[in-house]
Parts: structure tokens; sequence; C-alpha cells
């Protein structure tokens, strides 16, 4: 794509620039009204190419280069200016297809989005095609721990207390890591029998503990494009996986707009390995 | 230890009514990290945004507080030491510039992830 950005303005106000929620191929201007945009202003649409950019105008003093490389870094502002974006794109998959923008997509102007569009026409109309009728559903697995069974009893020896000791702390570690093991493992048979039901999946590296909030390590963070039709056997084989994998907990999350199924290519999946933060007591305070 | 597998722990119900309120988590980590990519006008690389720092911030609501408290023990960590930011550049940027101090850094994203993981309990 040729360089589209142009000369900043010098001085003066930066004027207003086009945010990016994302593309659908029609809207009804109903549909629109559900969701207000950024800063509480109502979406609009830019049409070209018989695709329908849906967007909100933003000045380009808080959205422009600098305005956002600041921003970005406030938890506030992020957590703020994620919500609406995610609930435009949410608003826009309940009433179709819809190509979802990551955060931060910002054009100056209405004509410079409408060339993007014509320019990936095809591309952003494949995708339109491919998601109609289809729903994304998240599928996370938390490692339960003590599900599985506990490393045979330390063999009894002579030794004294500190022999003792090592013996249990090297049991107790042989049993976490087993129990990793394990869980890794369920986690990979669950994530094999979802994709063999969704139309597409990807498996996305594990929330941190820190994110997720939740008590024990994730080891499974997949997605899972399903016709929204199959819903209710995604959720029957869901129930089946987890009468048979009782070593994880499966916590299902969605719909979602198909934020996982619209990038070109499926990004190389990042190995998924399951540890116990033993080092993190060690490190600092325990966060929660 | 019950033994019970749950899907969901509420009510028996196996997929979420849907349309809750989402999970901070769970929005950012999709409309930072997924979603189409098209180039805008405005060019902010989310890859500035480290995504660590980030998640840091989710817990820790303001780093300067944690610090008076004593907590900091990323800032000994070498790596996310090493990934600290450097400071905004004034006017405008050639995209070529940008571009080519982007593509090291996606390498060492995706290094980065493996360790991600490891500070995944």
């Amino acid at each position: 794509m040729s360089a589209t950005a142009e000369p900043r303005t010098t001085g003066g106000d930066p004027g207003t620039g086009a945010w990016l929620h994302g593309v659908v191929r029609e809207v009804t201007p109903a549909a629109l009204a559900v969701t207000a945009g950024l800063d509480g202003v109502p979406v609009r649409v830019v049409r070209a190419a018989g695709l329908a950019a849906v967007v909100s105008g933003v000045s380009l003093s808080g959205y422009g280069e600098e305005a956002m490389r600041r921003n970005l870094e406030d938890l506030a502002w992020l957590e703020r200016t994620a919500r609406v974006h995610h609930a435009v794109v949410d608003g826009l998959s309940r009433a179709g297809a819809v190509v979802p923008a990551r955060l931060a997509t910002v054009h100056r102007d209405d004509d410079h989005l409408a060339r993007v569009l014509v320019e990936r026409c095809a591309e952003l109309t494949a995708t339109l095609d491919r998601l109609d009728g289809r729903e994304e559903w998240g599928v996370k697995g938390y490692l339960v721990p003590g599900a599985t069974p506990r490393a045979e009893a330390a063999p009894s020896g002579g030794g004294g207390a500190g022999a003792a000791y090592l013996r249990r702390r090297r049991a107790q570690l042989t049993a976490r890591d087993e129990g990793q093991r394990v869980a890794a493992e369920a986690a990979a048979a669950v994530h094999d029998a979802l994709t063999g039901y969704a139309v597409a999946a990807r498996r996305h590296a594990p929330q941190d503990r820190r994110l997720s909030g939740a008590a024990t390590a994730m080891v499974l963070n997949g997605a899972y494009l399903l016709d929204s039709t199959g819903v209710d056997g995604f959720a029957a084989l869901l129930r089946t996986l987890g009468d048979r994998h009782p070593e994880i907990r499966l916590e299902p999350t969605g719909p979602w707009p198909a934020y996982s199924f619209v990038a070109e290519e499926p990004t190389t999946e990042p190995a998924h390995p399951v540890r116990e933060p033993a080092a993190d007591a060690a490190r600092g305070p325990a966060w929660r | 230890m019950s033994a019970q597998p749950s899907v969901v722990q509420n009510s028996g119900q196996v997929l979420p009514a849907g349309h809750e309120p989402a999970n901070l988590g769970d929005i950012l980590e999709r409309v930072l990290d997924r979603g189409i990519v098209i180039a805008g006008d405005i060019r902010v690389s989310l890859l500035d945004i480290e995504l660590l720092t980030l998640k840091l911030r989710l817990v820790i609501a303001s780093v300067d507080t944690a610090r008076q408290i004593g907590i900091d023990w990323w800032e000994h960590d070498p790596w996310l030491s090493s990934r600290a930011r450097p400071p905004v550049e004034p006017g405008p940027r050639d995209p070529e510039q940008v571009e080519a101090e982007r593509r090291p850094r996606v390498a060492r994203r995706a290094a980065a992830r493996e360790e991600w993981d490891e500070c995944d309990g």
C-alpha cells in the first residue's frame, strides 16, 4: 500500500479523524443507534466498495499519534476505550457478520478510510462471507489442583529431619509436575475435540493469572468459530469433555464477535507449557 | 477435594447467557491482540504497548504507589527492565523508520511469549 500519511497540520486544531470499530456489509440506522461510540458520540458509517465501516468521529487532539501513545498507557483510558470499542463491535455482531478492527485504528478522514475499503474489498468481503451465521466462543481451562492422583508416598528412609523434609519436598514437586503434565494433556485433548467440532479454532497463549484473576493456572485459552445453529451441540460436547477431564475446569465465554478469526493468517501457535509459579512466592507478594 | 468436574459453576447452565459484561482481561486480549489490522493514518503501534506492563497495571493501580510500599520486583527482572519504553519522540516519524524499529520488537515479542508463559502460573 502506498504511504497515505499526510503532512501534519502545524499548530492549531489538529482536526478530527475516524476511529474504525469494524466493517460490515450493511448496517441500519437502528442498529447504529444501539451503542454510542467513543466519548459518547453516536457512531457513523463510511461506505465504499459495497462495505460499511462503522466509526467514531474523534478529535485528533485526543486520538492523534502522540495523545494515543500517552493514553494507551493510561489504564483507565484504555479500559474505557476498549470497552466502548468492544461494545460497538459486539452490537454490530448481533445484526450480522462483522470484521472487528484492532484497537486504535484511526484515519485522518473518511476518504482515506474509504480508499482502504476499496483496496481490501476482496479480503474483507471474503472474511464477512466466512463469518456469516457464525459466532466465536472462548473456552478457558484451569488446572484443578489435587484432581490427579498424588505421586506415591515418599519412601521412608534413614536420615534426619532435613533428609525427610527434602524427600517430602521432592515428592510434592513430583506430584505438582505430574498434575501439570496431566492438565496439559487434558487441555490438548479438549482443544482437539472442540477443534473437531468447530468451523475453525485457535489456541491462544494462556492468560497470566494476574490477568485472568483465577486461583489456578490457565492451561487452555481456546477460541472456536461455530455455526450459530451448532452452539447447543458445542455446549453438550463441552459438558462431556468436562466430565471426562476432571483435572481441568472448563469455562466458556461468549458469544464473541469473531475477533480471533479475521486475521489474514493464523499466527503460529506458541507452545503452552504449564507451570506452577513456584518462584512467585519467593519473588514478590501474592497479588490476590 | 471433590473431583466433581464443573463446566460452569453456576446453576448447571453450560454456556453463559451471552452478552453479559465481559471480563476486562478477555476484552483487552481480543481488542489488542486480535481483530483485523488495517493501516490507519495514525500510526500507533500496539506493539509499543507492552502487554506485560499493561497486565501488571491491571493489578497495580499505581506503579508509584506500589514502589512506595516496596513492590518493585519487576524493575529487577531482566526481561521486564530491558523492555522499558524509549522516550516518546516528538514530531512526525518516518514510516520506514517505524517499520524498521517494529520488526525486532515483533521478534522479541514472539520470543517473549514463551517467557511470558513462564511467568504464568
